[in-house]
């Protein structure tokens, strides 16, 4: 018994330990982004991400005072302060580990030691940042330079939100776009549910004939790649006059989206009670009352998850936005084709590509953690039940 | 008139529109054409219930006509016509054309390599997550992580891949994960069980694996029973074909594995490794559409009766037993409207392909070679080919998914 007790809890270790490691495998691309938008551009490509999490040793150059710092006594020339605190480049009260005065051995003394060289000059350095420099000549007016090895703490900036979100210059500017892609979205999500929420209900609860035919017509529908109406539907478009713009982008996203929603939402009305909708039918409601006071209400978790999938697609995509709605001005620019265009032409910066994706993700990704268990019903409604 | 203005009003003209169309049409046909009084009233109502489901069905029928079934036809058309003789019909020489172009292949080359890939593997990610999270205390936390990557945009995964993919000169630090990893490599012997024994390791396994669904697939063909349907026997033989295929192309790959020689201590740009890029390229696609995978296949372990399960164990059936004896072949359905689920979206992958390589460096796929042709060269007879082969491939899974529902119907 206790063998077999002993296997089991070993089992139990070891599907723990993989699945975190599978979630950190899941997590690290994301977070790598995310952490990556809060570092200056130097810092991400001195290092990468994962060494910002931590206290990392650097080399820092600093300067003791100068000329006007130092004082005369027997001769010799002495400077005291405090390196670490004094100054406008002064890294603050760190971590020293070692220092050195010159780049050729940058850690050459131990803290507490004095370094001597040159011609009588000596330098004491404390682990405080407290040092002492003495000199028999007259120091110059700019003072020795000291190589310090520092723990330096991580240290995060969210200026590049700033730069992406307010700055006046166009091409890194994500807000027009933000708002570009908000305005896409809403309408083209709300739309849809009504015109699919009468349709399914008579699928689910009306006889005529022709129910069959039609239901699999959805089914079928749902596969057909909307590749195939790009050009045809543009020039649709532009023969009846909509053109390129939200008008057409938000008929186009309303169209692509009938048919999960038909599918979704009729699977869930056809699972409501049957003697609900036959009492009120005798009480003599008719079928549009049923509808509006009865179904919808109780459809309330299908319309949701449906809701969710079409603001995630049409939030998140590209090509319809291309072809429907972003013309040769590039005022209606979305922020998918916005940051494409940013990386062919900012290719290597990536503190402003990290955090024009960040905030254009930021939003589904709420949505996501907020209304999850909407998302997961509607999966399972559109899925398992076609198996 | 700004943007948001336009939004709002439409929002309010879409949506009054839809009510203000579903409520007076319903009004008309009851008040104005079959009116619910008079000598006729019983077969007034009738007629006016008999019409109704089409006042209900009338707005998404037609938008899904011309938004989904138009174009469907009017893709065909326009791949039999060329747009630069001012749309005369042109035969079939614009698929002529496109088979003679080697991009077009390459792109066919990649989307199987794509079709074989990515399902398989988000499939098998999906059901291994779900398994192991099944009993978990914190399951769900681990689940809702894993599910996370559905919400991001393919554009934003892509920016997320190529951080991953970066490559800094040698001497400098390098900023993408894989090179870093990549820099870590010296030769040494812990090289050569990564670099060369471990992908051995794993082909031959692959190819175990392959032998044995296509040794799963074959084994009713010659078990003798009479009545087998010719349409599955076509399948079965297309899928055997297919697997042993896979078989040859791994078992000729194996050499290479040891023969190539590897550039230790010199990042790699990986995007610009003619194949090889194009899994750099699926692991996104998979890293995404394995939270998707899971979900589902989770909410089928949990249906799976317990007393199988309970059954085994008294019967002394081990943990992987269980697993692949019991409970896999119960949610077998499961997997196959993943698997399809996820076959349609790589057919329709665009997005990837167009902001991390845009087909360059031998990574185009169908999607992208059509907006290439359709948007770039403005050659629509080639593009439309080329739309209409997507369609093609579509076709199998479309009749199977309307065959299934229409099953579950009359059930």
């Amino acid at each position: 018994m206790t063998g077999s007790s002993g296997t089991k809890a070993a089992l139990t270790w070891a599907v723990n330990v993989s699945v975190i490691l599978l979630v950190l495998l899941w997590l690290f691309p994301t977070v790598g982004l995310f952490v990556s938008s809060f570092r200056t551009a130097d810092q991400i490509t001195a290092s990468g991400w994962w060494a910002s999490l931590t206290s990392s040793q650097q080399i820092v150059q600093l300067r003791a005072g100068g000329r006007d710092a130092a004082t005369e006594k027997d001769g010799i020339f002495i400077v005291e302060g405090n390196l670490l605190t004094d100054g406008a480049d002064a890294p603050g009260p760190v971590e020293i580990t070692a220092f050195g005065v010159s780049s050729r051995a940058v850690d050459a003394y131990k803290i507490g030691d004095t370094a001597e060289f040159g011609k009588g000059k000596t330098f004491t350095l404390k682990a405080d940042g407290t040092y002492r420099y003495t000199s028999a000549d007259r120091p110059r007016r700019r003072g020795q330079r000291v190589f310090v090895t520092a723990v330096l703490p991580p240290e995060f900036t969210s200026e590049n939100y700033g730069t992406i979100l307010f700055s006046g210059s166009g091409q890194d500017n994500m807000a027009k776009a933000f708002f570009n892609t908000l305005t896409v979205t809403i309408p083209a999500t709300i739309i849809p549910i009504l015109i699919a929420a009468f349709a399914a209900y008579a699928l689910a609860w009306m006889e005529f004939p022709g129910r069959a035919l039609l239901i699999a017509a959805v089914v079928g529908l749902l596969v057909v790649p909307l590749q195939l109406a790009l050009i045809p539907l543009l020039q649709l478009h532009n023969n009846i006059g909509v053109g390129k713009g939200y008008l057409g982008v938000w008929l186009a996203h309303t169209g692509f989206g009938l048919p999960l929603a038909i599918y979704l939402l009729r699977n869930y009305m056809v699972g409501l009670p049957r003697d609900i909708i036959e009492n009120a039918r005798v009480d003599g409601a008719t079928d549009f009352q049923i509808f509006t006071k009865i179904i919808l209400p109780l459809s309330f978790p299908a319309l949701a998850s449906f809701a969710i999938f079409q603001f995630l697609w049409t939030w998140n995509d590209l090509l319809v936005a291309k072809v429907f709605l972003i013309d040769s001005t590039g005022q209606t620019t979305v922020m998918t084709n916005q940051i494409v265009e940013l990386l062919g032409t900012r290719g290597g910066n990536w503190e402003i590509l990290a955090t024009a994706a960040f905030i254009s993700i930021a939003v589904p990704l709420a949505v996501f953690f907020i209304l999850q268990r909407y998302l997961v019903r509607g999966l399972l409604a559109g899925s398992v039940k076609g198996g | 008139m700004n943007p948001a203005l336009q939004g709002l009003i439409t929002i309010l003209v879409g949506v009054g529109g839809c009510i203000g169309y579903f409520y007076f049409s319903n009004q008309i046909l009851d008040k104005v054409i079959f009116p619910a009084k008079g000598e006729n009233i019983g077969r007034n109502i009738n007629r006016a219930n008999q019409v109704r489901p089409w006042l209900f069905l009338f707005p998404a029928i037609f938008a899904l006509g011309l938004y989904l079934g138009y174009p469907v036809f009017e893709t065909l058309r326009l791949s039999l016509t060329d747009r630069a003789q001012d749309g005369a019909f042109v035969g079939l020489s614009n698929y002529q054309q496109m088979m003679s172009e080697p991009k077009f292949w390459e792109a066919i080359r990649n989307n199987m390599l794509w079709l074989i890939v990515v399902p398989a593997a988000s499939t098998a990610f999906g059901l291994l997550t779900a398994q192991l999270t099944d009993r978990l205390f914190w399951g769900n936390i681990a689940k809702s992580l894993i599910f996370m990557p559905m919400a991001i945009s393919f554009v934003g995964a892509s920016v997320i891949f190529k951080l991953i993919y970066d490559a800094r000169p040698a001497e400098s630090a390098q900023i993408g994960v894989l090179n870093a990893v990549w820099m870590g490599f010296d030769g040494g012997s812990a090289s050569v069980f990564v670099l060369q024994l471990l992908p051995t390791v794993i082909l031959l396994g692959f190819i175990a694996l392959v032998a044995y669904a296509a040794y799963s697939i074959t084994r009713p063909l010659f078990s003798g029973r009479g009545g087998v349907a010719v349409f599955a026997t076509i399948l079965r033989g297309i899928a055997v074909i297919g697997a042993v295929w896979l078989i040859w192309r791994a078992l000729n790959s194996l050499p290479a594995i040891w023969t190539t020689e590897i550039k230790y201590g010199e990042p790699q740009q990986w995007l610009t490794l003619p194949f090889w890029n194009n899994f750099f390229l699926m692991v996104v696609l998979i890293w995404i559409q394995t939270g998707f995978a899971m979900v589902i296949l989770s909410a089928a372990l949990r249906g799976i009766p317990e007393e199988t399960v309970e059954a085994a164990v008294i019967d002394g059936a081990n943990p992987f037993q269980i697993f692949f004896k019991i409970k896999v072949p119960q949610i077998m359905g499961t997997i196959l409207v993943v698997w399809t689920t996820i076959t349609i979206t790589v057919l329709k992958v665009f997005d990837i392909v167009f902001a991390m390589t845009n087909g360059q460096w031998e990574t185009q796929v169908l999607a992208n070679y059509m907006y290439d042709k359709l948007f770039r060269a403005g050659d629509w007879g080639v593009g439309s080919a080329s739309a209409m082969v997507i369609m093609l491939l579509v076709t199998p899974i479309l009749v199977w998914n309307i065959h299934n529902a229409r099953k579950e119907m009359r059930s």
